[in-house]
C-alpha cells in the first residue's frame, strides 16, 4: 500500500469505513512506542497517525499532552520520528505524521519532506497550519509526493471547506467538535454536519476526529464518513494495558468501522 | 513643576487617532510583517479571526466606537498620561535629560489597559458575553476582569500557577473585580502555559467567547490591532516631548514582554530617522547563563501562538522555558512587528538582567518616589545604560509601562527585607522596617546612600 488514496480505496472495496489511529512518537520511549503503533496495525489500523510530541500543543486535551510530554521527558528527539515511521512501516503499517508544525519549520520543511518519504511516510496532518500560510509544505510535499492532510472545522465557511479541500490529498480530516482531542462519550451532531457540508466540495475521503472511544462510536460514524481516527482512547489504552491492550482496542474499532460502513 | 504644557499639547491627540489614522505601517492583508505574523493557527480559530478583523475595521473608522474609546480613556483610564521629567535619576545616566511617559498612572496600574477597553468595546459589539484572557504579571488579567466588570461582560483569566504565586495580590483584585481565575499547572506553569489554556479554551467556545489577548503577538489581527489601540502612547508621548523639549527624543526606552508597550510608543518615531528605538528584553540571569527571556536577542524565526516570529526554541523547534524575575517579561516568543522591526534594523534589542532591572527599580524609588513595575525597571535600566553612551545632550524617553504595587512582595524578597518563604503582607513589619533578614539579593541601602552622595 504505498499511497493513502489506496488505503481509502481499498476500505471502500471492502464495504468498509477506515480505521485511523494516533499515537505520539517516543511515548513511553521510542521503542515503546513502536511496539505500540505495531499492536494498532496487528489489531486493524489501516493507517497510523505517528504523533511529534510538541512543547505546546494547544489542540491537545490533557491525555495527549501527558502522552507528548513524557516522550519529551524520555528524550524524544525529531529525527527520531523518521526511525519510528520506518519500522512501523516495515511491520506493514501505513504511516501517516500528525505534527505541529513549528518543529518541522526548524528542521527545515523540505529536509523533513525528504526524510519522511525516505522513511517511508505517506503523508503529514497539520493541526495547527492551514493552507494559506503553508506555501513551502505544498512545494515540499508535491516534490516528495508526500499527501497533505489539513483540517476542516463546524466553524469553517464554505470558502475555507473549499479552499482547504483544494490543497488537500489523501484524505481531509473533518474535527467532529470545536474543541481540543480527547475521549468523549458521545458523537456529536456537529460531525455529520461538517462531513455533509464538506461532501460536495472534494472528492477525497473524509475521515472524522476528536472524541471517538468506543466501537458503537466508530460504528455511528463509519456510517457517514470514510474513516475513523481515534487518539486519546489509544492513549488511554497505552497507558492501562500496554500493546495487549492497544491491539484489543484496535479489533475492537475495526470492528465497529465494518459493521457502519457508509452507503455506497 | 507643571505638566500644563505638556498635558495642553497632548489634549489635541486622543486615543482613537491610533486606530482611526492608519500608520503607514500596515501590514500586508494576511497579517504579515515582511516574513512574519500571519496566522498560524488550526482551521477552527480562522472564522473567529475573521470576525474579530471584520468587526475591528468596521469599529476603528466608525465615530460611535471611536467617541465612546475616547471618552472612557479620558474619564475611566485617566488619559492623557503624563510626561514627568526625572532629573535626580537622569545624574544617574551620564546627564542624559531622561522623561518617563508614566502609563504606571492610568487606571488599573499600566499601559495594558489601552488595548482592553478596545477589545473589550469590540466584544460587545460582536454580541460576545465571556471573555478569557491570559496574564502573566497580572497586569493584563486585572485590566481585563476591570473591563468586563464595567461592560458586564464574564471574565476567565488563564494564569500559570507560577505567576499566581509571585504576583498574588493581582490574583485577589481580579477575583475582587468578579474574575474567575484558573491556575494553569501544565508545561513551565507561566505565561506561555496561560496562552496555551486560553487558546484550548477558545478553540472550544469560540461561539460565545472572546479571546482578548494582552500583547501584540498571536495570530492576524492581534499584533496590528493592538499596537493600535496602544499607538496613542507614543503620539501623545511625541507631542508631549516637542512641547516640553522644543525637539524629538534621542531615543526611546521600552521593555519588550510580548511587545505591546513597546510598539505603542514606538511606533509614533518610525518615520522619524533620527530617533533610536531600543526595546529591553528580559537578562534573567544573564543571556550567557541560558536562563533569561531575551527572545529577539537570543532566539530564532519560527510559529508559536499564532504567528510566525522570533521564539526561543531547541534544535528540534520545542519552545525552550523563558525565565525572567518580571512575570510580564517571561515569555519566549514576541510580536512580529518587532521582529521585522529588528531584521530591517529600524530598532534594536537588548538584553537588561534581574540585577539590572532591580538596580534601576530601587534608584527610581529613591530618587524619584515612583516605584516602578519590575516590567519597566528593565527599561529604566535600559535609559541609564543609553544615557551614559549617548551623553548630556541626549533626551530619552521611557516608557514606564507600569507601576510596582505588584511586585512589593518580590522586591521585598530580592532586598532582603523579607525572608524568601514570606510574603510581604503577612512578614513582621518590625523586622521590615528594621531590614532584619539576611542575605540581600542585592542592596536597596546602597542604591539610595549612592544617591544621597551624588545629591550633596
Ligand atoms: C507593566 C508591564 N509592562 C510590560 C509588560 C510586558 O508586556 P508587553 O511587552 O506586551 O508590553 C507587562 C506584562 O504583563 C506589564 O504588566
Amino acid at each position: 500500500m504505498r499511497s493513502v488514496a489506496e488505503v481509502f480505496a481499498r476500505c471502500r472495496a471492502e464495504g468498509r469505513g477506515a480505521l485511523v489511529g494516533y499515537l505520539p512518537a517516543g511515548y513511553p520511549t521510542v521503542d515503546g512506542s513502536v511496539e505500540l503503533l505495531t499492536a494498532m496495525v496487528e489489531g486493524g489500523c489501516d493507517l497510523v497517525e505517528v504523533g511529534i510530541p510538541y512543547s505546546d500543543p494547544v489542540m491537545d486535551g490533557p491525555t495527549i499532552q501527558a502522552a507528548a510530554g513524557r516522550a519529551l521527558a524520555a528524550g524524544f528527539r525529531l529525527r527520531q520520528v523518521f526511525d519510528v515511521v520506518a519500522r512501523v512501516t516495515a511491520a506493514g503499517g501505513n504511516c501517516v505524521v500528525m505534527t505541529y508544525f513549528n518543529p518541522v519549520l526548524k528542521y527545515g520543511v523540505e529536509r523533513f519532506a525528504a526524510d519522511l518519504a525516505a522513511a517511508g511516510g505517506l503523508g503529514v496532518i497539520t493541526p495547527d497550519l492551514i493552507p494559506d500560510e503553508a506555501g513551502q509544505w505544498l512545494a515540499a510535499s508535491d516534490e516528495h509526493g508526500l499527501d497533505r492532510i489539513f483540517l476542516v472545522a463546524p466553524s469553517s465557511t464554505e470558502e475555507r471547506i473549499a479552499s482547504t479541500t483544494a490543497a488537500s490529498s489523501g484524505f481531509v480530516y473533518a474535527t467532529s467538535i470545536m474543541g481540543v482531542t480527547g475521549a468523549r462519550d458521545s458523537v456529536a451532531s456537529a460531525a455529520g454536519e461538517i462531513v455533509a457540508r464538506t461532501r460536495p466540495h472534494t472528492s477525497l475521503p473524509i475521515g472524522v476526529g476528536l472524541g471517538v472511544r468506543n466501537a458503537d462510536q466508530a460504528a455511528e460514524i463509519a456510517g457517514f464518513a470514510d474513516g475513523v481516527i481515534v487518539g486519546s482512547a489509544f492513549v488511554d489504552a497505552a497507558e492501562r494495558g500496554g500493546p495487549d491492550a492497544v491491539r484489543a482496542l484496535a479489533r475492537d474499532l475495526a470492528q465497529g468501522v465494518a459493521r457502519g460502513a457508509r452507503p455506497a | 513643576m507643571s505638566t500644563s504644557t505638556g498635558s495642553h499639547a497632548s489634549g489635541r491627540i486622543t486615543a482613537s487617532q491610533g486606530i482611526d489614522t492608519p500608520s503607514g505601517h500596515e501590514p500586508d492583508e494576511g497579517g504579515h510583517f515582511g516574513p512574519y505574523g500571519g496566522r498560524w493557527v488550526p482551521e477552527a480559530l480562522v472564522a473567529a479571526l475573521d470576525e474579530l478583523e471584520t468587526a475591528y475595521e468596521k469599529a476603528r473608522h466608525d465615530p460611535e466606537f471611536l467617541t465612546e474609546l475616547d471618552r472612557l480613556h479620558r474619564d475611566y483610564t485617566g488619559r492623557p498620561s503624563p510626561l514627568t521629567d526625572v532629573p535626580k535619576l537622569s545624574r544617574h545616566a551620564g546627564g542624559a535629560r531622561i522623561l518617563l511617559k508614566r502609563e504606571d498612572l492610568n487606571h488599573t496600574g499600566s499601559h495594558k489597559i489601552n488595548n482592553v477597553l478596545g477589545q473589550a468595546l469590540l466584544t460587545k459589539r460582536m454580541g460576545k458575553k465571556r471573555v478569557i484572557a491570559e496574564t502573566g504579571a497580572g497586569q493584563h488579567g486585572v485590566a481585563t476582569a476591570t473591563a468586563c466588570a464595567l461592560m458586564d461582560l464574564e471574565c476567565v483569566i488563564y494564569m500559570g500557577e507560577v505567576d499566581t504565586r509571585r504576583q498574588a495580590l493581582n490574583v485577589a483584585r481580579m477575583r475582587l473585580l468578579g474574575a474567575t481565575v484558573i491556575p494553569v499547572k501544565t508545561g513551565s506553569r507561566t505565561l506561555k502555559d496561560a496562552i496555551n489554556e486560553a487558546l484550548r479554551d477558545w478553540v472550544t467556545n469560540v461561539d460565545t467567547t472572546h479571546y482578548l489577548l494582552g500583547t501584540v503577538a498571536g495570530p492576524h489581527p492581534f499584533p496590528q490591532m493592538v499596537r493600535d489601540f496602544h499607538r496613542v502612547i507614543g503620539l501623545e508621548a511625541r507631542a508631549q516631548v516637542r512641547e516640553r523639549t522644543g525637539r524629538l527624543p534621542t531615543a526611546i526606552a521600552a521593555c519588550v514582554g510580548g511587545g505591546s508597550n513597546a510598539i505603542g510608543i514606538f511606533h509614533a518615531f518610525l518615520d522619524d530617522p533620527g530617533v533610536r528605538l531600543v526595546g529591553f528584553e528580559p537578562g534573567g540571569d544573564g543571556v550567557e547563563t541560558g536562563r533569561h527571556g531575551a527572545t529577539l536577542t537570543e532566539g530564532s524565526p519560527g510559529a508559536l501562538h499564532g504567528a510566525f516570529s522570533y521564539l526561543l526554541q531547541d534544535e528540534d523547534g520545542q519552545t525552550s522555558e523563558s525565565y525572567s524575575i518580571s512575570a510580564g517579561l517571561d515569555y519566549p516568543g514576541v510580536g512580529p512587528e518587532h521582529a521585522l522591526l529588528k531584521d530591517v534594523g529600524r530598532a534594536e534589542y537588548q538584553p537588561v538582567t534581574d540585577a539590572e532591572a532591580m538596580d534601576a527599580f530601587a534608584l527610581l524609588c529613591r530618587t524619584e518616589g515612583i516605584i516602578p513595575a519590575i516590567e519597566s525597571a528593565h527599561a529604566v535600566a535600559g535609559a541609564l545604560r543609553l544615557g551614559k553612551e549617548l551623553g548630556p545632550d541626549a533626551i530619552i524617553l521611557v516608557n514606564l509601562s507600569g507601576r510596582g504595587d505588584k511586585d512589593v512582595d518580590t522586591a521585598a524578597k530580592w532586598f532582603g527585607m523579607i525572608g524568601s518563604d514570606e510574603s510581604a503582607e503577612s512578614a513582621d513589619g518590625t523586622a521590615i522596617a528594621e531590614g532584619a533578614v539576611t542575605e540581600p539579593a542585592g542592596s536597596f541601602a546602597d542604591a539610595g546612600s549612592k544617591t544621597e552622595g551624588i545629591q550633596a
